[in-house]
């Protein structure tokens, strides 16, 4: 492949999954509003469009055309770039994610992911790792004592609760021994006792790891039942409480890109990413993975909202010591674990 | 070439977020200056080859330690300092000693060196390699700083609580 053929296709390819990520991340909303609706016994957006579906269409563009506010003692700079940063980061992680095998396409090889890189699963981790600035900055630059507070609970819960999730994942990474992603799904293909696939989570005794994972991620996309950040009945609205239109609009997006991230890698490390049964023709012979995968990230995302509609809001103290006394310290156990099985086996 | 034209653009990056964190009176604006100095200096990393440092560097650095650096700020809600004469001192003897200091270093390095440059991709960059020399070849090294970050993490600890006062008791 030259140079220019590499940089269409890579065009083309990012491109595309940023279509794919901004329509899907729309859709997630949708979907939370239509669940959470139906949990609590109302249907939720049925207006515009069948079942309500061009409602995220008809969200932009409200977003779009409302004006602007900007409070006048906010510090401009940093309230202008900070739903810059959220977004432009959450975004961003998409690069490194594997969505299925290789397609062959007018005698291209072409890899169903933007770029392949050995350290995939590291690039991640710091790209998520740096979103905690749109935040925290939202939170300090908008000059009001709601956004502080939530801007400052949000970064003491990410620091705090990106530890699990970093400790959780070295016991996928010490069974594949390799950061690359792609190969760490390769590493899952096939079954052990002819039945069981061998994901993550079942191969390996992953299992618990994966639930600290799940507990860890939620905390770190600010969701219900962690999402202090955004506490309505102590903070309004927490870190994006002086923001409107577009700019409140941008922290959205963050937020459910955020989640469809955490999915999408949840699926990679634990689940097999887009192992499952592949058959009929070439063409549905490639693209098959692609719904494998996809369909594990929806189940993901229905499980958030799930979440979400069932249990209520921690109390601070009660996130911190989660965290601190019980998340961590299981994190530790099973990495010591893992790596004792698989220094014992080697 | 791509090479050489990534390097001097974040070397430039580099530099000049090193200057606005000295320029700025906010401190909020210069730990961001240093979040961008620290980003630049991954992708140096990275075009050396040493990806594994270059990942570290960001998750560790800009995404970890820098976010503390905000938050401290934030807490405190430290406002714009006053901007000061300076001391003469520093004025005197800082700037003569600091540009001797800098071509004593690049005259050992061009008449050392030979000229030679690091060819990119030439320093050790893979997790395995690093994984290899830090817990094979440099093992006690490492233990070593590990426990001294160990006694740091205790001193902090011992100096944040306080035994006397009534929460210091509660809280044991």
């Amino acid at each position: 492949m030259n140079i220019t053929t590499f940089i269409i296709v890579s065009v083309i390819k990012t491109v595309l999954a940023l279509f794919v990520l901004l329509t899907a991340v729309a859709y997630t909303v949708w979907l939370e509003r239509k669940v959470v609706g139906h949990m609590q016994n109302r249907w939720g957006p049925t207006r515009v469009g069948p079942f309500g579906l061009l409602q995220p269409l008809a969200d932009g563009v409200k977003f779009l055309f409302k004006e602007d506010l900007t409070p006048p003692h906010v510090y401009k700079p940093l309230y202008i770039a900070a739903p810059m940063i959220a977004v432009v980061f959450a975004l961003t992680s998409i690069a490194v994610i594997p969505v299925g095998n290789w397609v062959t396409l007018g005698g291209l090889r072409i890899p169903l992911q933007i770029t392949d890189v050995n350290i995939g699963l590291l690039i991640i981790l710091g790209v998520t790792s740096l979103g905690v600035y749109g935040v925290a900055l939202a939170g300090w630059s908008s000059n009001s004592k709601y956004s502080l507070l939530g801007g400052l609970r949000a970064s003491a819960q990410m620091i705090s609760y990106e530890i699990s999730l970093g400790l959780s994942l070295v016991g996928v990474l010490i069974l594949a021994g390799s950061f690359s992603l792609r190969e760490i799904v390769n590493a899952q293909g096939g079954t052990f006792w002819g039945f069981i696939p061998r994901w993550n989570i079942f191969y390996g005794g992953q299992f618990i790891a994966f639930f600290i994972y799940l507990m860890s991620a939620y905390a770190e996309t600010n969701r219900i039942p962690f999402d202090l950040p955004e506490a309505e009945t102590e903070l309004v609205a927490g870190y994006h409480t002086e923001y409107s239109a577009m700019k409140f609009a941008m922290f959205f997006m963050a937020e459910y890109a955020n989640m469809i991230t955490v999915a999408a890698v949840a699926s990679l490390l634990f689940l097999g990413g887009w192992h499952g049964p592949v058959f009929g023709p070439p063409l549905v012979r490639a693209l098959l993975p692609v719904f494998w995968f996809v369909l594990r990230i929806f189940g993901f995302l229905f499980v958030y909202i799930w979440v979400r509609g069932t249990l209520p809001r921690f109390r601070y103290d009660q996130l911190m010591a989660f965290g601190w006394k019980f998340l961590l310290p299981l994190a530790i156990a099973n990495l010591v674990i893992t790596a004792l099985v698989v220094a014992i086996r080697a | 070439m791509l090479h050489l034209i990534l390097f001097l653009a974040f070397g430039a990056v580099c530099v000049a977020g090193a200057v606005n964190l000295l320029a700025q009176r906010h401190p909020i604006n210069s730990a961001l200056s240093l979040v961008v100095v620290m980003g630049s200096l991954a992708v140096v990393y990275l075009l050396l080859g040493a990806e594994f440092v270059a990942a570290v560097q960001v998750i560790v650095y800009a995404g970890a330690i820098m976010v503390l650096f905000v938050f401290v700020i934030m807490l405190l809600n430290a406002g714009e300092e006053e901007r000061t004469k300076g001391s003469k001192v520093a004025l005197l003897f800082g700037v003569p000693g600091m540009l001797v200091g800098s071509i004593l270093i690049g005259w050992v390095l061009l008449a050392r060196g030979g000229g030679r440059s690091v060819p990119v991709g030439a320093l050790p960059g893979t997790p395995k390699v690093i994984g290899w020399l830090l817990f094979h070849d440099f093992l006690l090294p490492f233990e070593v700083t590990s426990i001294l970050v160990l006694i740091a993490i205790m001193g902090a600890v011992v100096l944040a609580s306080h035994p006397d006062t009534e929460q210091g008791k509660k809280e044991g």
